[in-house]
This record gives C-alpha cells, sequence and structure tokens, in this order.
C-alpha cells in the first residue's frame, strides 16, 4: 500500500490532490457519504459517528458527532448522507427507525438538528433532494418511504411500496419530481414525489433482494441497480417498460453501486459479503472488472467518488474499521492477468476458440505458418450470434465444426461392406481393398493395400526369370497410384484421414496443415517429387553399388547416423509426414545399415507418386534385391500399429486376416485381440451383423472366434405335441411326426427355417421368399396375410 | 402404563441386533401399546387433523414428492394444516436429505439423529434410523457415538452448543473443525451439517411443541406390529400421562376466562398499534427493555411443571435419555439462559449486522448453492403466514402478534432487534405462553399437553400449529444466524 501515487486534479477552481491512503476507526462502518467541497467525508456506524477532512497525506477527524452520555440508539447509524446543496446538513438512518438530521453549523457540540420517528422498523436508507434543499426521502424496513421537509416537524408525505421492506431510495438528478426505490423481493419502483398514491412504474430487477440503486450522473433515464443474486443491472426506465440495457455478473452480492463521474459506462461495486474488494466495472465488459481494489480486509460497507466531477478518487468504509481513499491509477487490473484467449473443445469434437477480434480478424487474412497451430484451418469457422457488441474490448468467439463428421460414418460402413477379406489369392484380395478404398477417397488406406499387396505377392509370385514383367505390373500400378493423386480428388480424403489425424499430436497436425492448405499443395508436390528424386538420384548414380559406396558419395554422411542421413539432403523436415505411408521410411530409416538398403528405398519411391522417371529407376532396385516376404513383417506390424492407434481399427483388421499368418505371429496376441473385439464392437453398433460375424469367423484368434461358438443352440417345441424336440430340430422324438414342415413344398425343412411370426407357419427360406412374391396370403392357406421383410 | 416396560424391551433388542438386523426384522414381533392418543399428534383432536387431510389432495402431492419415506408421516400430517408452509418446509428438508449436497446421504441422517438426540426426540430419531439403514449406513454406527468415524464425532460440540447455546459458537470451533487434517470438514460440507443440525433442533422443538405420536406401523393388523430396529420406546413422547385428565381439567376451567383473554388481547393488540403514534417511548428505556426481556425469560422457567408432574415421569425421562445418550455426549448441558445474572456479560447479537436476508443467505448459497433459497422462502413463508384471523375474530392483523413470537425467541438467543420495543412481548404475550415458548425452544423435552392447553385457548389448534412452526422457524434461524456469523468470520 505504500506504492501510492499522488494525483492532482484541477475541477474548476478546486484542486484535488490525494493518494491511496486509509486511517483506522473506532468501529466498522456502515456507510459513508462525501461533503459537496471534496474535502470531508463522514462516516457511520452503529457505534461511530465521524466527520473526517481529506488531506492530502492523510485523513484528519475533525468532528465526532457521537456525543452524550449514554448513547441511544437513534446512533446506530445504518445510512448517512451529506446534503450536495448545503455543506453543513446531514441525515441520518437509525437502526431502530429514526431518521436524524444534523446540522453542523450549530454550535453546540450537539449537532442533532431533528428526529423523525416515524418508521416502525429499521431506516434502510436516507436520500436527499439533489437540489431541492429541505427535502429528504427515507426507506424502511417496514415497507414504507416517507419524504420529509426539513422545515416541518413530521413527514409530508408516505409511499407505500405493498411490499415487506424497502432497501434502497434514490432521488433521480435529472427528474426533478422521480424518485426510485428498491425492494426486498426484488422490484424496483418509480415515484412521482407528488403523488404518493401509486407508483409510476414498477418492474422485477432482480431475484431476490434489491440491495442499492444509482441513477446515471448523465444519461437521463439510466438506473443501475445490485442485488443479492450477484448481479448489477442497468436498466433504460424512459421507455413505458423499462428495458435492461446493460448487465454484470459479479461474485457476490452487491451491497452498493455507484456510478463513476465523468466515465459514462464504469461503475463501482462493493459486496455485502465474502467478498471484500471493490470493483470498477466497465458495463459493457460485464466479465472482467476494470479495476479493482483491494484494501479492505473485510466487506466494504460504503462507497463514494470523491467529487462528482473527479474519476480518480473512491472513498471507502468497511467492516474492518478502514476509511480508504483509492486512487484509480493505484487500482489493480484483473484483465491485465486474465488470460484473453480461450480454447475449449467440445463433446463431439467441435472446437470454440475466443480471442480479441483484431487477433482474429488479422488472422484470417493472413496464412497460418508452421509454428501456429491453434488454427487448423479444415475446420470450418462459424461466427456465434451472441458474439458481443463492438466495444473496447470486445472479443470474438469462433466455433469450428469438424467437416466430415457425416462422412465419417459412411465410409466405415461402406468399407466394411465391400472389403473381401477371404475366399480369393491375396493379391486379389489386396487389389480389391484397394479399389475399394480408392473409391471411398480413402488415398492412404488404398495405397497401403498396394503396397501390401507388392510386399507379399510380387517377389513370391512372380518368378526370378519373369522379372521384366513384374517389374511392369508394378511400375503399372505405381502409375495408376500417380494418376490418383491429382489434387481434386486429394481434398476430401484428406479431410478424411485428418480427422482421424487430430489425436496424433504435433507431428500429424504439421502434415494436415501442409497438406490441406491450398496454397501449399503445389509446394508439396514439389516436395514429393524432391522427396523421391534424391533417393532415385542415388540410385541413379550408382544402381549396382552397395551402401558403402553410397554412403562415401557424400562426405557428411560417413556416419552412419539415421537422422543425419536424410535430413540435411532434404532440407525439409516435415518431409517424412509428407510420405503417405509413414510406417516405410520410418522402418527404412530403421533398417539404414541394413544390406538392402538400396532396394528398401526403391519400394517407397515406386509407391509414391513420381515421374516415369523415377519410376524406372526403382524397378531397376527391384531387380538386384531379392527380399524374402518375413522382411517386411516389421514394417507391416508397425503399419498395423499406426493404423490401430489413429482409431481406422477396420483396417487393422482387415489386413490382419487378408495377410492371415504371413503376419500373425509377428504382432502381440493380445493387441490382435483388442483390434478384434473393437472392430467387432464398432460393426455391431452399426448393425452390420453379417460383417462382424465373417470378422468373426474369419479371426484366427481363439478368444474372438469361441464367439461364434457360444449360444448357438436355438430351443424348438414341436409344433404339434408343444414339446421341447431334443436330438434333431426336425424330427420330433415324442409324437414322431416332422416338426418343421415347408408350407410351399411339404418337406421337412433342415436348414433356414423362416416362419410368419402371425400364424407360425413357414418353410424354406426361398420357397417362402419365391411364394410371397407372388401372393400375400400364408402358404399354408390359413388365410393369414403374411409379410416378409 | 406399560410405556416402562416396552422402552428398555426395545432397547435390548436394539442392543442385541445391532449386527444382525435381518433377523431382528423378521421375527421380532412384540406386542406393543398403542400411543394414548390416537391421530398424528398426541395434543390435537384427530379429528381437527384428518378433518383438514382429507380434503386436501395438494398435501398428498407434495408428500408423494418430497417425502422420503413415501408415506404421509405424523409431522406432515400436523403440518398440513397449513399447506402453503407444509410446502417450503417439504421442499426444504428434502433437498437437504435427498439432492445434491456435498455430504453422503447415510451422513446426512445420522447428522439428523445426533441433532435429535440432543432432544431425546425418539420420533425424529427412530424416523431417522430407518432411513440411515436404507440409505446404506453402517448398522454399526448406530451403537453409539463411539462407533462412527471421528469426523462425525467431531461434529458433537457444535451440535450440542447449537441446540443449546448458540451465542457460545465461535470462529475457533469453526476452524477447528476446517483445518486440515485427517478428519477436516470442507466448508461446504460444514454448511450442510449446520443447516440439518439446525434444522433437526428446530424439528425437534415442533415434533415436542405439537405433541407428534410416533408412528403407527402400516401393518398393524392383529395388533402385532414390526418393531423395527430403531424402536427405542414408542411412547415417550406424551409425558404426559394424563392426557384425558388434563384435557378435561383444561375445558373445565374458565371458558369465560379465556374468552376475556382473547379480548384483552384484542384490545392490547390495538391500543399498541395507536400508541406507537403517540407515545415516543425514552430510548434508553427502548434499550433496557431487551435486557429486561431477557433477564425476565431467566424466570420463566418451566418450573411450574416441576411440580405438577409426578416424579416417575422424569423417571422415565431417564430410561429414554439412557437410550438416546448413546447419540450425545455431555448429556448434561443444557439450555443456560442467555443473561445469566452475576455471569460475564456476553455481547448481545445485534440482528442489524448479521441479519438472514443479507448476509445469511448469501454465505449458505455459496457454500451449499440453492439452500439458501429454499431456506429465504421458507422463513418468509412463515413469517408472513397469516389468515388474519384469531380465534373467533376475523379481520385482525397478526402481524404484531407474529413478530413478538419471532423475536421473543430470537431473544432468548440473545439476538436483538433495534427496531424493536421489547415491551411489547411483554404486553402481548401472556405468561403461559411465555412459559410454553421457552420451553418448547429451550427444553422441547418438557414439553407437556398442560402447558400446550394453557395458553390461548379460544384459539384453534390449526392456530397454536402456527405458532409451533413460528417457533421452529425462529429457532432455526437464530442457531443458524449464530453458525453463519461464526463461519463469516472465520472466513475473513
Amino acid at each position: 500500500m505504500e506504492k501510492m501515487s499522488r494525483v492532482t486534479t484541477a475541477l474548476g477552481g478546486s484542486v484535488l490532490t490525494g493518494r491511496t491512503m486509509h486511517c483506522h476507526l473506532d468501529a466498522p462502518a456502515n456507510a459513508i457519504s462525501v461533503c459537496r467541497d471534496a474535502a470531508q467525508v463522514v462516516v457511520a456506524g452503529r457505534s461511530i459517528f465521524k466527520v473526517y477532512a481529506i488531506e492530502e497525506e492523510q485523513f484528519v477527524e475533525k468532528l465526532n458527532l457521537r456525543v452524550g452520555r449514554k448513547p441511544s440508539l437513534n446512533l446506530s447509524c445504518a445510512d448517512v448522507v451529506w446534503h450536495q446543496m448545503d455543506e453543513n446538513l446531514l441525515a441520518t438512518a437509525a437502526t431502530n427507525g429514526v431518521v436524524v438530521t444534523w446540522n453542523l453549523g450549530r454550535p453546540s457540540r450537539n449537532k442533532q438538528d431533528q428526529l423523525f420517528t416515524e418508521h416502525k422498523r429499521t431506516v434502510n436508507k436516507v436520500s436527499f433532494h439533489p437540489t431541492e434543499a429541505h427535502m429528504l426521502l427515507s426507506g424502511s424496513q417496514d415497507g414504507f418511504m416517507k419524504c420529509f421537509d426539513l422545515r416541518r416537524k413530521d413527514s409530508v408525505s408516505t409511499f407505500s411500496g405493498q411490499s415487506e421492506s424497502v432497501r434502497d431510495v434514490q432521488f433521480s438528478v435529472r427528474d426533478y419530481f422521480t424518485f426510485a426505490s428498491t425492494f426486498e423481493n426484488g422490484n424496483v419502483q418509480l415515484w412521482d414525489i407528488r403523488r404518493p398514491d401509486r407508483c409510476e412504474k414498477m418492474f422485477t430487477a432482480h431475484n431476490g433482494p434489491v440491495f442499492c440503486c444509482d441513477w446515471h450522473p448523465e444519461d437521463r433515464g439510466w438506473l443501475a441497480t445490485g442485488g443479492r443474486d450477484k448481479m448489477v443491472k442497468v436498466w433504460d426506465v424512459t421507455t413505458p417498460r423499462a428495458r435492461e440495457v446493460h448487465c454484470v455478473q459479479t461474485i457476490a452480492s452487491v451491497a452498493r453501486v455507484k456510478w463513476r463521474p465523468e466515465c459514462r459506462h464504469h461503475l463501482a461495486t462493493c459486496s455485502m459479503m465474502v467478498d471484500h474488494n471493490i470493483y470498477v466495472w466497465d458495463v459493457r465488459r460485464p466479465f472482467v472488472p476494470a479495476a479493482m481494489f483491494e484494501e479492505h480486509r473485510d466487506v466494504t460497507t460504503g462507497i463514494a467518488w470523491r467529487h462528482p466531477h473527479d474519476p480518480s478518487f473512491l472513498l471507502s468504509g468497511s467492516k474492518d474499521s478502514t476509511l480508504c481513499q483509492h486512487l484509480f491509477r493505484d487500482a489493480s487490473q484483473p484483465v491485465e492477468r486474465a488470460n484473453p484467449e480461450g480454447l475449449c473443445y467440445g463433446l463431439f469434437g467441435d472446437l470454440a476458440f475466443a480471442a480479441k477480434e483484431s487477433l482474429v480478424t488479422t488472422e484470417l487474412g493472413r496464412k497460418p505458418y508452421a509454428g501456429d497451430r491453434r488454427h487448423p484451418i479444415f475446420f470450418k469457422r462459424k461466427l456465434d450470434p451472441a458474439e458481443p457488441f463492438a466495444g473496447l474490448a470486445s472479443s470474438a468467439l469462433s466455433i469450428f465444426e469438424t467437416e466430415t463428421s457425416g462422412s465419417g460414418i459412411s465410409w466405415f460402413v461402406d468399407t466394411a461392406q465391400r472389403y473381401a477379406l477371404a475366399g480369393r489369392p491375396l493379391a486379389e484380395l489386396c487389389d480389391h481393398n484397394a479399389k475399394v478404398a480408392r473409391e471411398l477417397g480413402r488415398n492412404q488406406v488404398a495405397q497401403t493395400w498396394t503396397m501390401l499387396r507388392i510386399i507379399y505377392c510380387s517377389p513370391g509370385l512372380v518368378p526370378s526369370t519373369n522379372l521384366n514383367h513384374s517389374v511392369g505390373r508394378g511400375s503399372s500400378c505405381g502409375l495408376q497410384l500417380m494418376s490418383s493423386f491429382n489434387l481434386k480428388e486429394m481434398a476430401p480424403g484428406l479431410g478424411n484421414e485428418t480427422w482421424l489425424d487430430r489425436s496424433k499430436g504435433d507431428t500429424r497436425s504439421d502434415t494436415v496443415l501442409l497438406d490441406s492448405s491450398a496454397t501449399l499443395i503445389t509446394n508439396e508436390d514439389n516436395e514429393e517429387t524432391e522427396g523421391s528424386d534424391v533417393p532415385a538420384d542415388y540410385l541413379l548414380g550408382d544402381v549396382e553399388g552397395d551402401e558403402e559406396e553410397l554412403y562415401l558419395l557424400d562426405p557428411e554422411h560417413t556416419h552412419t547416423d539415421e537422422p543425419e542421413y536424410v535430413l540435411p539432403q532434404e532440407a525439409f523436415p516435415l518431409r517424412h509426414e509428407i510420405v503417405d505411408t509413414p510406417p516405410g521410411p520410418e522402418h527404412l530409416q530403421d533398417k539404414a545399415d541394413s544390406p538392402h538398403v538400396s532396394g528398401n528405398e526403391a519400394d517407397t519411391a515406386s509407391l509414391a507418386p513420381v515421374d516415369s522417371f523415377s519410376l524406372i529407376s526403382v524397378s531397376h532396385a527391384l531387380y538386384d534385391n531379392r527380399l524374402p516376404p518375413d522382411f517386411f513383417s516389421t514394417l507391416v506390424r508397425d503399419m498395423l500399429h499406426f493404423y490401430a492407434e489413429q482409431g481406422d481399427v477396420q483396417m487393422a483388421v482387415s489386413v490382419l486376416i487378408v495377410l492371415g499368418e504371413r503376419v500373425r505371429k509377428d504382432i502381440d496376441e493380445q493387441a490382435q485381440e483388442h483390434w478384434y473385439t473393437s472392430y467387432i464392437d464398432l460393426l455391431q453398433r452399426f448393425r452390420l451383423w453379417n460383417v462382424s460375424n465373417q470378422v468373426v469367423k474369419l479371426s484366427t484368434s481363439r478368444a474372438i472366434s469361441c464367439l461364434n461358438q457360444a449360444s448357438t443352440s436355438l430351443h424348438v417345441n414341436c409344433s404339434h405335441c408343444k414339446r421341447p424336440m431334443s436330438g434333431r430340430g426336425w424330427v420330433c422324438g415324442r409324437c414322431h411326426r416332422c416338426a418343421s414342415m415347408c408350407a410351399v413344398c411339404h418337406h421337412v425343412v433342415k436348414g433356414l427355417f423362416v416362419w410368419c411370426q402371425g400364424c407360425s407357419h413357414g418353410g424354406h427360406l426361398q420357397h417362402i421368399m419365391k411364394w410371397l412374391e407372388g401372393s400375400s396370403h400364408c402358404p399354408a392357406g390359413c388365410g393369414h396375410l403374411c409379410e416378409y421383410s | 402404563m406399560n410405556r416402562g416396560g416396552s422402552s428398555p424391551s426395545a432397547a435390548t433388542n436394539y442392543l442385541l441386533c445391532t449386527n444382525c438386523r435381518k433377523v431382528l426384522r423378521k421375527d421380532k414381533r412384540i406386542r406393543v401399546s398403542q400411543p394414548l392418543t390416537r391421530g398424528p399428534s398426541a395434543f390435537i383432536p384427530e379429528k381437527e387433523v384428518v378433518q383438514a387431510n382429507t380434503v386436501d389432495e395438494r398435501t398428498n402431492f407434495l408428500v408423494e414428492e418430497y417425502s422420503t419415506s413415501g408415506r404421509l408421516d405424523n409431522i406432515t400430517q400436523v403440518m398440513s394444516l397449513h399447506t402453503q408452509y407444509l410446502e417450503s418446509f417439504l421442499r426444504s428438508q428434502f433437498y437437504m436429505l435427498r439432492m445434491d449436497g456435498p455430504l453422503p446421504l447415510p451422513y446426512r441422517h445420522y447428522i439428523a439423529i445426533m441433532a435429535a438426540a440432543r432432544h431425546q426426540c425418539s420420533y425424529l430419531i427412530n424416523m431417522h434410523v430407518d432411513e440411515f439403514l436404507k440409505t446404506g449406513g453402517m448398522a454399526e454406527w448406530l451403537n453409539g457415538l463411539e462407533y462412527v468415524p471421528q469426523r462425525l464425532k467431531n461434529l458433537n460440540e457444535i451440535n450440542k452448543l447449537l441446540a443449546h447455546r448458540p451465542w457460545l459458537i465461535t470462529k475457533e470451533h469453526i476452524q477447528k473443525l476446517v483445518k486440515t487434517g485427517e478428519n477436516n470438514w470442507s466448508l461446504p460440507e460444514l454448511v450442510h451439517a449446520v443447516v440439518l443440525l439446525t434444522h433437526y433442533h428446530a424439528l425437534a422443538s415442533f415434533v415436542f411443541g405439537s405433541g407428534i405420536n410416533p408412528e403407527r406401523d402400516p401393518e398393524i393388523a392383529n395388533g402385532f406390529r414390526l418393531i423395527s430396529v430403531s424402536n427405542f420406546c414408542v411412547c415417550d413422547l406424551a409425558n404426559d400421562n394424563n392426557i384425558e385428565n388434563a384435557s378435561l381439567t383444561s375445558n373445565n376451567f374458565g371458558i369465560v376466562d379465556s374468552l376475556s383473554e382473547l379480548e384483552a388481547l384484542m384490545v392490547r393488540m390495538k391500543r399498541l398499534h395507536e400508541e406507537r403514534e403517540d407515545e415516543e417511548a425514552s430510548q434508553e428505556e427502548m434499550s433496557t427493555r431487551f435486557e429486561k426481556e431477557t433477564k425476565e425469560s431467566l424466570f420463566v422457567v418451566p418450573g411450574d411443571t416441576l411440580h405438577s408432574f409426578p416424579q416417575s415421569d422424569f423417571e422415565d425421562d431417564m430410561i429414554v435419555t439412557s437410550d438416546v445418550s448413546r447419540y450425545i455426549e455431555d448429556p448434561g448441558f443444557g439450555y443456560e439462559d442467555f443473561a445469566r445474572r452475576g455471569e460475564e456479560h456476553l455481547p448481545t447479537f445485534r440482528a442489524q449486522d448479521y441479519t438472514w436476508e443479507n448476509h445469511g443467505f448469501s454465505l449458505v448459497n455459496r457454500l451449499y448453492s440453492d439452500i439458501g433459497h429454499l431456506l429465504d422462502e421458507k422463513f418468509r413463508m412463515v413469517y408472513s403466514l397469516t389468515y388474519n384471523t384469531m380465534a373467533t375474530h376475523e379481520d385482525v392483523d397478526t402481524t404484531m402478534l407474529r413478530r413478538a413470537l419471532f423475536n421473543y425467541v430470537h431473544c432468548m438467543f440473545g439476538i436483538r432487534y433495534d427496531d424493536y420495543d421489547y415491551g411489547e412481548v411483554n404486553q402481548l404475550l401472556e405468561r403461559s405462553l411465555k412459559v410454553y415458548i421457552k420451553t418448547v425452544t429451550c427444553y422441547p423435552e418438557r414439553t407437556t399437553k398442560r402447558m400446550y392447553d394453557s395458553y390461548w385457548r379460544q384459539f384453534k389448534h390449526s392456530e397454536k400449529v402456527h405458532v409451533n412452526l413460528l417457533l421452529m422457524e425462529a429457532r432455526m434461524q437464530a442457531e443458524l444466524l449464530y453458525a453463519l456469523r461464526a463461519i463469516t468470520r472465520h472466513l475473513t
């Protein structure tokens, strides 16, 4: 508290100077009020009633109004107010219901002037008319407001709020005859001082008591109210129905509210419970206080701006028995400490992002750079309609939706239904599945299938004498792939893949950024060509050479350290993610030391979409290296794990089934089982029972295939004797009759039997289907209208 | 009276069977004496309550909605004389027992048991022992406080203070409970517990004040009834053994008396109303009236009951106590007059400095959300409830009377309203009523039918129930205010 700066303000003739300071009172304060000259402040409480002079460095006690031997309850003040026209005139509201006026000009020690004992209950608030010298208004717990003329002994008029208790009364600053009163039941009433019979206007402002209100010093119809519901609301009461203009949510019940002078949108609040701070709010920015004063150690009970035209001095009294002068300049500003941006994921993967509007708009026009990962641009930006008005501190809320959430399901179903998993040679299965994947726009998957085909079929199936031919096939495959890589097809496909990729973390989202940004596609293309060109160059330079020579070409790579081997060549840190099948190159690097390195490289290169030039080099490479198929098994294993981790368990399981024994032994039994169960679960959720059954059947894992073996028996009763049939399902052991006759062909049905649920006749599936195509009646002639669906 | 016999036997059953309550529940069918009067209350003739009940659909709806036991218990039946109030009562009770809250359900019921045990209110204990077990509480805990976790045991101190001398609660008590450690309470938990404690202390006042009869089991068919674990004693409530006689006597003497009493009260109310305008009581006098009233309440000891009842009554009391006392410590600790002569002067609680509306509500609601609104509504409801009738008179503004009752209860707990002239209490509340109020709020277990009958003889039973509701809520608010003030002080 000692950092205090000094402020001098010139206001008309008078000059205000001061610093943040406080002084100790003898007792807790209940209310404070400032004299018109801004040089004195009066503090009132249950057992304190004093006037302090505000000097430059300190408060100086000037007058103690609490005199007399035995202080009466009349001095137990709930509220105090200093007349804004007359420097000598004060009024207090006592907890016992008495309204007292004080004349500081009296020569005697006792300055008490008049005593009004008309209220039956505690008087909560007193208010002087801003311009009229003799008019005083009081609001009491008994539900009445009384207007006193100080020249008379008793009240001029009484206003009944028809409610339990009045919490605040305030004369309008602008309208001579109007005053506002707030009530414990949450209502606010506007009265014309000349019409005590009924109020002009009434509206419910808060849920629970409205503790305070304050008229805006300049805006004619603006009234701020604060309530126990922790809200400050600003009302425009000029309209026939009071309209809520602003609403500020605070963290505790609002005990006092005061507009800040000269700042149209600022108001100060303090709380009655729990929270000891004083806040100054900009009503247009209702979530963060503009300034905060944290001096008090107990609840603040009274606040007052020192001068009606000076926005920098705030005085406050508190239950902790201190009187404070706060300087706006010394206030802490929560805004500076707050995080100005917010980011949150929704339940369905939507992303909401709030930031300063200026920040967002500039970013929209800017290309996202690699370091900025907050805007994955495959998200659609949608402006929230409830976006705050444009003000000095408005922010924009953007909600990003995942575009592909719909198609994310359909591809799964399509794939599941169309994949071929068994019953054909491996090559055909791979080709078929690749085609399916490609048609669904999932190029990465398609390529994986093709790759698998090459890995497991080409070398094994093709005899060495026929290598040329096989290379031709391989290259045609590559070409086919390449043609599929035109950009238009790629965009939606990428959408699909990136949707899965999101969970993959930073490295993957880099790829996403590059892949999907249209501006970078060409660049990427170049990169990719480069990426494949480089190994091709190697191969061209030294096709027959073994790895030693290869390395020797570049002096930098005498160390066989794997990352150095690649990165300097590329000068593109993102290179590896660009290649569509990450396991490939990764594996390649792992095996950099192996004797088969060149062949390996060639293989990858052939899969990348490259020009025919490099393809030729690739095919050359293939000649020279005969690879045992199980050489790739770790690679494939990694690939499967990769897919499974991405959430594409479908791919993992499909490959597992198609490849069968070729990879099964390389993969952890438990992982396999886990994939199977997840995939089966997914299939069943999509009601793909047949596919799921096929998967179960084809699975090699015991735990999975026994799923099909459980509860397979179907218990049947004989249709004649109603006994359960044991043993054979088609002949009843008791009545020796054939139980399930086909209603169409009158033969015993062994196998698929279909019943009508209505008449319980049935027969061979095919027969019934055929019959019902022609007729809608039951084939048994029972007259039932059977339906087959 | 076979009550002396039944109560220990129930107790032994209980003791025997805490570990095997299944057996107990199945096999122990014991013939038990019927309550002395039928109907939900021992003080109020059955037909008064039942008549009102059959008409009321609303009550049934409320019970279905909010009752934890799922049936219309006697408390609800008696309260249903004031349906408006009943709704807010049941809602808040249901909320604190069943809805979201920081404490687990069995805890809540156990706290209710602890609170009721402070006043030996076996009715409430029975009820909550059942609920406690139903919500999955450990049967072992019912053996007494030694069997419960230390954490619950720690609550004992404030339970004791709140029940009898709430003004002694300080922030140190709160600090002790919330101090980090193995058995500490979080503030929301503590507030929940405090709300429960005060609710059940106050409810005990109501139960005794209205002479609520023990619940009759629905399957009473052949004169046997199922003794559940919780039955300590079926009818220790009606301390008054000779109810018939008492009511007879009350009917006999002074119908004329009571009529004039009522008239006199009306006149006094009217005069007070007018006086307010003219007469100006000197300030000093006003401020001393409160002290006078608190002092005077000293003499309003339910001492006269000591003489009017045979000694055996209190022996019975002792038996009951031994049953219940396992839930409490320091059973000797009881209400002590706030303004005790010659002892250190305790500062009065200035109502304006810590009111429910301004302070209590915000704190409660902050720490235990929404209960504030429910309690607020309940307090508001009971305070403003009026049918503008007094006995046979209609169109009477009873505000003054209600306020006197409310403030008198607060006065006994040392809470003072600056804006209240405590002289009014003296004028409006006759001595017998004061005795009744003091007994019900401070020593509810000593309430007798005679006390209930001896005041306001002309008034309807429903009006007397209204009085009980006021006393109950005033007491709850007083306790809450003290507890919450201590918590606030702890926070600042």
